[in-house]
């Protein structure tokens, strides 16, 4: 099987979907020209034109909202967000307007869009550039919100985003644009709203998704080696739609959560997973359910402070022993 | 690049035939029944807002209501320009610009009510009347928020090679928000089917223009080389004229371009505004007296032949009975239940034998 970058995932995703559908466009800031800030969209405009291809003007709240008016139509704008930091810009086009025109018109509406780019910190671009906001994203009902963590699941996911008749918010990661995986040439796609099971085990259930999967998978390698301790990791992968079923039969398997989530903590994703799990599954609980998220301050620059505000290997480590002790 | 042409600036619209917009192609081409259609829209739109406040009043409605009396004109004048393939948006007081395109008013009484009969069925209120299959894209409650949906209405157009236009309404007050600049730039950087429609009724809520904004409204687009015109919205003649011109731009050229329509409106902002700190009475009466848009039309259509005392009379009684009719349809009509709060969020819950997603998609 061939082995991709999540970047050339991403890309390979984009262009099955414009050659499926002549209603899909791309379009946003240096998606075309540029052949994108993240070279995610490189080669696009040359083998589908500006038409299907569309640099736009830093304007958010514009493009996006002219997205949003465009996919009441048919057509089904897939919108880059340089950042997912910019999001806050276009705040009200999206989480007024393409969340709340189908409720708000009794159902007669349907706003297809998908906004996708990097939510991630760790690169040192400081507290306006680092915001992972699938939280605040997911706060609201009407769109929905995805977050891979591999090339195999971006792909998949990205194809089933565009194609769904709901704004979808897709979340990427600059520094996974690199992490190579396994990615079949013959088409699939991945339903929104089911997690994987990353890795299995006994002792510890660790719920997480994106870049932060891949430091669970690795301290789930030490706690293996080094201190006997077999670690369940389940990739959420969607956020909203929330397979929560995954994470409960997991739970009920190995009796102890760790949360791990490149979140602030107050009213993150992992608080309204903590609330479910005790919930449905109080009785399957030996320990509290423990979370680890970033350090609760805005996005620090100092390069190495960073990386010990965010979650790393050597954190999730830690909070597992303290889980499982 | 070649650089574009510098925009036509244009201040209040001179009549073809110097002052008599009825000589207009667009309007001289109106045959007797569509011009007292014209006439009718706007006595419909005139007591089914007069109904809506002695509702409100009742309080048989909650929330807000942005009564369109005065402004009848605009809406009628614009959207009876609407071919197959033009559409409209506009902010709150969108209750003219929906009997305008023809939706039924028992349907939007219903929706005041908040009766599950309503238009939105109960989910949206008086701010968000909707009709996709009448190529009506809302009523939208953030003020400048619906106008980037409006280019994307041009762009979508476009980009199925229609020939159309969009025209995307907003009041005085919107024209400083930021995304209706960002609007503009996107409009005319790419030339969009789209005609921004200032309605200026002087007043942003209890703040007049020369409080609000720096510079002539319309005059802005020229900044943009967006073309921009202004005319006076009390003659519906004018109204559509000028509308009529614009539109073929879009249509015909898929030029952009933002027209300032002066209007009126005699109630306040909302039925919450007591209206006693920014305006005078005098000011109200004085426009009511010499400029109401519906008087006018009537004294026009008269001295054309069109309309008499008697058709004048039987238009009004029917309005009044419509809107009459459009209230016990809305009082008789059941409110949704509980269950209902969770429908109509998202297509795939609304149609599940075509759901891909799994997963919980409501939590609680």
């Amino acid at each position: 099987m061939p082995v991709i970058s999540y970047r050339e995932a991403v890309r390979h995703a984009l262009a099955e979907e414009l050659e499926r559908d002549p209603n899909v466009v791309v379009m946003g800031e240096e998606v075309a020209q540029f052949n994108g800030a993240y070279k995610v969209t490189e080669g696009l405009l040359a083998k589908f034109g500006p038409q299907r291809i569309v640099d736009t003007p830093i304007s958010e709240a514009g493009f996006i909202g002219m997205g949003v008016g465009a996919s009441m139509l048919g057509i089904r704008p897939v919108m880059e967000l340089m950042f997912w930091s910019f999001y806050s810009v276009a705040f009200d086009q999206i989480l007024n307007n393409a969340a709340n025109v189908r409720y708000m018109s009794g159902g007669l509406i349907n706003c297809p869009i998908v906004i996708r780019g990097p939510a991630n910190g760790g690169t040192n671009v400081g507290a306006t550039h680092s915001h992972t906001p699938e939280n605040v994203l997911a706060n609201h009902p009407g769109v929905k919100v995805v977050v891979p963590s591999t090339p195999y699941d971006a792909k998949g996911l990205l194809k089933s985003a565009i194609r769904d008749n709901d704004p979808v918010m897709f979340l990427e990661n600059t520094i996974l644009y690199g992490e190579k995986g396994e990615v079949p040439t013959e088409e699939y796609v991945i339903p929104l709203g089911v997690a994987d099971v990353k890795r299995e085990g006994t002792d510890l259930t660790i719920v997480t998704y994106g870049r932060s999967v891949l430091h669970s998978l690795k301290a789930a390698e030490i706690l293996e080696k080094e201190h006997d301790v077999s670690v369940e990791v389940v990739d959420l992968r969607t956020i909203r739609p929330l397979d929560i079923d995954t994470v409960l039969a997991s739970v009920r398997k190995t009796h102890r959560v760790l949360i791990v989530e490149e979140q602030k903590p107050f009213a993150s994703v992992g608080s309204q997973l903590a609330f479910m799990i005790q919930k449905e599954a109080f009785d399957d609980l030996d320990a509290p359910i423990n979370r680890l998220a970033t350090v609760d301050a805005p996005a620090i620059y100092s390069p190495p402070v960073e990386v010990e505000q965010l979650p790393n290997p050597q954190r999730v480590l830690k909070a597992a022993l303290a889980t499982v002790a | 690049m070649s650089k574009k042409p510098t925009a036509t600036a244009e201040k209040k619209a001179e009549a073809p035939t110097g002052g008599d917009f009825s000589k207009a192609p667009v309007n001289a081409s109106l045959s007797r029944e569509e011009r007292i259609e014209l006439y009718r829209k706007m006595v419909r739109i005139r007591r089914f807002e007069e109904r809506s406040l002695r509702a409100y009043q009742s309080k048989k409605i909650g929330g807000v209501l942005h009564l369109y009396i005065g402004q009848e004109a605009v809406a009628v004048g614009a959207c009876s320009l609407m071919g197959k393939d033009d559409h409209v948006i506009t902010a709150y007081r969108d209750h003219g610009h929906a009997i305008a395109v023809g939706m039924d008013t028992k349907p939007l009484m219903s929706e005041l009510y908040g009766k599950a009969t309503g238009c939105s069925k109960g989910k949206g209120g008086s701010m968000h009347y909707f009709a996709p299959e009448l190529n009506y894209w809302g009523g939208h409650g953030i003020v400048g928020g619906q106008i980037p949906l409006g280019v994307g209405l041009a762009y979508g157009l476009k980009y199925k090679g229609l020939k159309g236009a969009a025209m995307a309404f907003m009041g005085d007050g919107a024209v400083n928000q930021g995304a209706v600049h960002e609007a503009y730039n996107l409009a005319a950087l790419w030339n969009l089917p789209v005609v921004f429609v200032i309605e200026n009724n002087g007043y942003s809520m209890g703040t007049s223009q020369a409080r609000s904004s720096a510079g002539e409204l319309a005059k802005r687009a020229a900044g943009y080389d967006m073309d921009w015109g202004q005319c006076q919205g009390h003659d519906i003649y004018e109204v559509r004229a000028t509308m009529d011109k614009f539109l073929r731009l879009a249509r015909e050229k898929s030029r952009p371009a933002t027209v300032e329509i002066d209007t009126y409106r005699y109630r306040g902002h909302s039925v919450a505004d007591p209206d006693n700190t920014y305006r005078s009475k005098a000011e109200i009466e004085e426009y009511r007296r010499t400029k109401d848009p519906i008087q006018l039309f009537q004294n026009q259509l008269v001295s054309e032949g069109v309309l008499d005392e008697a058709l004048i009379a039987k238009i009004d009684e029917e309005a009044r009975s419509e809107a009459e009719l459009a209230a016990e349809y809305a009082e008789a009509s059941p409110f949704p239940t509980v269950d209902d709060i969770q429908k109509d969020v998202y297509w795939e819950a609304d149609n599940p034998s075509q759901r891909a997603s799994k997963g919980r998609l409501f939590f609680d």
